[in-house]
């Protein structure tokens, strides 16, 4: 598990739009990659490119190469259905399905591609991924209700038991926090620490306490001006980003001089 | 009485500063719109009954009558915005008794007229060899359960496909084509339907066909497009996240469409599918070229003649023969059947929503 991705030289675009352009970085595996940044100038496009979500977009592409461990995930014969079994995805607003109770919502990953397992091996499989998910002591007596009735930071931790439970090796989240109440926050950033013992996690944020408290290494995404491409200013460690950058731009962000 | 600080021609709301406007305002006793109505209306029962006026110059002398009463009153009272709150809301819910009385005259007609025929021979039997009084419309409910499921079954398959292509596939120009096609075929009247499943029977099978299964289809026409644009709707209302959330779980797109947009959906395409039946069960012009009408029981439709019960609501009708009481009596009873299946209908459709629908708790 966990494994290292490597990004060059990659431009994305919207149609002919180009959203995002020139992003190279290495996200190393076990470990916190956060991503900062003013709106729109193309995180969670740059964050969707990584298990090939963007492409849903009608007429979106990419130009450059994103390589996890050697496979390049924009190759020929690769199919994307099996880059996100590999990369899963934790979105900003928490999406757990209506129609599922809470064991279904964990288990869906598994029962919505028709892999069967015994009852008690699926049954683990939820219990584990809850307790991965800090999620397990709250809703371990209603398993079985609808999972939308919880609280939004326990559908978010219930999206994050959902995402883990099919074992990926990369873990991407879109300003996973953004929606939800600073204990809600508190939990999820706890449970960050605890994943990266195991996962590669990026995750992007626009709160820069957060990406200062959760993250080993820290990237600084801008746009020259409305129309113009995001392009990745700096990646660094995260405490050099946050005392000593290197850009006069990532210091005039960080300091909340704009943005 | 206490908007003191503005003229009374003057809305205080408009025309005040803000920090001026005393936080209490005139008030009508309680209970004054609904006292004020009573008594409008018992003036018009006394000019209906009193004066023998025509009910409805009555009905609606009474109701301008409170108009205006509570208007003024409140003006002078409440002021300007309250009374013309007050007047909105009376034209409002006279419009609603407006929309209402049609509904409510029919109903009475045909349950009155209808319920005359209630009795078992009416549900068990046909009109074979029936000349004069009795009868019973069993082949035609039968005929009309017959063809309209089997409408049903051509139509909603057919329907939802069209919908799941043209809201999780249709791209360019193949889904504006359908869509504009459906739109068109939205519009057909009901007779020509009817004259196309006649000409394409008539075919496969010889010219004077008749058969449950022309009917059929003549309904599918009918039933295709509302089922089209009722799962449509349904599948655009499922948030894209829910999509999104599957295929970030690595579900290829087909088993996305097929266990999570379907199943988010169902309620409402379930209601949607329920109401277009309940809106081609009552067609007339189509199975009267198609199906035709028979007197005796046929539950074949690949053979021969099926009555349904508008055909023959309508037949008993439009030629009674000798004992027209009888025959009138016979179509108000058919007529009857049909509402109580629409609106039983209509019932199984709130339940089916009820059933399915996402649930928090
Ligand atoms: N589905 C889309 N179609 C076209 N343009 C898009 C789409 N999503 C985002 N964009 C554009 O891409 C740019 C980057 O957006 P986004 O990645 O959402 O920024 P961020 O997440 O950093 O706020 C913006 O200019 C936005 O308008
Ligand atoms: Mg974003």
């Amino acid at each position: 598990m966990a494994k290292r991705i490597e990004v060059k030289d990659l431009d994305i675009y919207y149609d002919k739009f180009l959203a995002v352009q020139g992003v190279s970085m290495t996200i190393q595996p076990r470990s916190v990659t956060a991503l900062i940044g003013p709106s729109g100038c193309g995180k969670s496009t740059f964050l969707r490119t990584l298990n090939r979500m963007h492409e849903l977009v009608p007429n979106a592409r990419v130009e450059g190469s994103v390589v996890m461990d050697d496979d390049d995930l924009y190759g020929a014969n690769v199919d994307p259905v099996n880059v996100r079994r590999q990369i899963g995805m934790v979105f900003q607003r928490a999406n757990p399905f209506p129609t599922m109770s809470i064991y279904d919502n964990v288990a869906a990953g598994l029962k919505l591609n028709n892999k069967r397992l015994k009852k008690s091996d699926m049954d683990d499989l939820v219990e584990r991924s809850l307790k991965s998910a800090n999620l397990w002591e709250e809703v371990k007596d209603r398993l079985h209700k609808p999972g939308s009735g919880l609280s939004g930071g326990q559908q978010q931790r219930l999206c994050i038991a959902r995402a883990i439970a099919v074992q990926p090796e990369v873990l991407l989240m879109d300003e996973p926090c953004s929606a939800l109440d600073p204990i809600s926050t508190q939990a999820i950033e706890d449970l960050m620490l605890e994943l990266k013992e195991n996962y590669t996690i990026v995750i992007v944020t626009h709160n820069m306490q957060q990406a200062a408290r959760v993250s080993d290494t820290t990237g600084f995404f801008n746009l020259q001006g409305v129309g113009k491409p995001g392009e990745l200013v700096e990646i660094d460690e995260t405490t050099r980003i946050f005392s000593t950058p290197s850009q006069k731009a990532t210091e005039d962000y960080i300091s909340g001089r704009f943005g | 009485m206490s908007t003191s600080l503005t003229t009374p021609q003057q809305d205080p709301d408009l025309n005040t500063p803000l920090g001026g406007v005393s936080l209490t305002a005139g008030q009508l006793p309680r209970g004054a719109a609904p006292t004020t109505l009573v008594a409008a209306g018992l003036a018009g029962l006394l000019l209906w009954f009193l004066a023998d006026w025509d009910i409805v110059p009555c009905a609606l002398l009474a109701a301008a009558a409170y108009v205006v009463i509570i208007y003024t009153w409140s003006r002078a009272v409440e002021g300007p915005r309250k009374a013309t709150d007050r007047f909105v809301t009376a034209a409002v819910s006279g419009a609603f008794l407006l929309a209402l009385l049609p509904l409510v005259s029919v109903i009475f007609t045909v349950v009155s007229r209808g319920v005359v025929r209630f009795d078992s021979e009416f549900f068990t039997y046909s009109m074979v060899g029936v000349t004069s009084e009795g009868g019973g419309i069993y082949h035609a409910m039968m005929g009309t359960l017959i063809i309209t499921g089997l409408a049903t079954l051509i139509s909603v398959p057919i329907g939802m496909l069209t919908a799941i292509y043209l809201v999780e596939y249709g791209r360019g120009k193949l889904a504006k084509a359908i869509t504009f096609f459906v739109d068109v075929m939205t519009g057909i009247p009901s007779i020509v339907a009817g004259l196309f499943a006649y000409a394409l029977f008539v075919m496969m099978f010889g010219p004077g066909v008749r058969m449950g299964m022309a009917g059929a289809v003549a309904l599918s026409v009918l039933m295709i497009p509302t089922v089209v644009r009722s799962t449509e709707e349904m599948l655009k209302l499922v948030p894209n996240e829910l999509r999104e959330a599957s295929y970030a779980l690595a579900v290829p797109k087909w088993r996305t469409i097929l266990k999570v947009v379907l199943p988010t959906a169902l309620a409402g395409i379930a209601t949607g599918v329920t109401l277009a039946i309940a809106r081609v069960i009552g067609e007339t012009a189509p199975l009267l070229v198609t199906a035709g009408l028979t007197d005796g029981d046929n539950f074949d439709p690949f053979d021969g003649r099926m009555t349904t019960l508008s055909v023959f609501s309508y037949y008993e009708y439009q030629s009674p023969g000798l004992f027209a009481e009888a025959s009138f009596d016979r179509a108000w009873g058919a007529a009857l059947v049909l509402i109580i299946i629409v609106m039983v209908l209509n019932l199984v459709a709130r339940a089916i929503s009820k059933l399915f629908a996402p649930k928090t708790r």
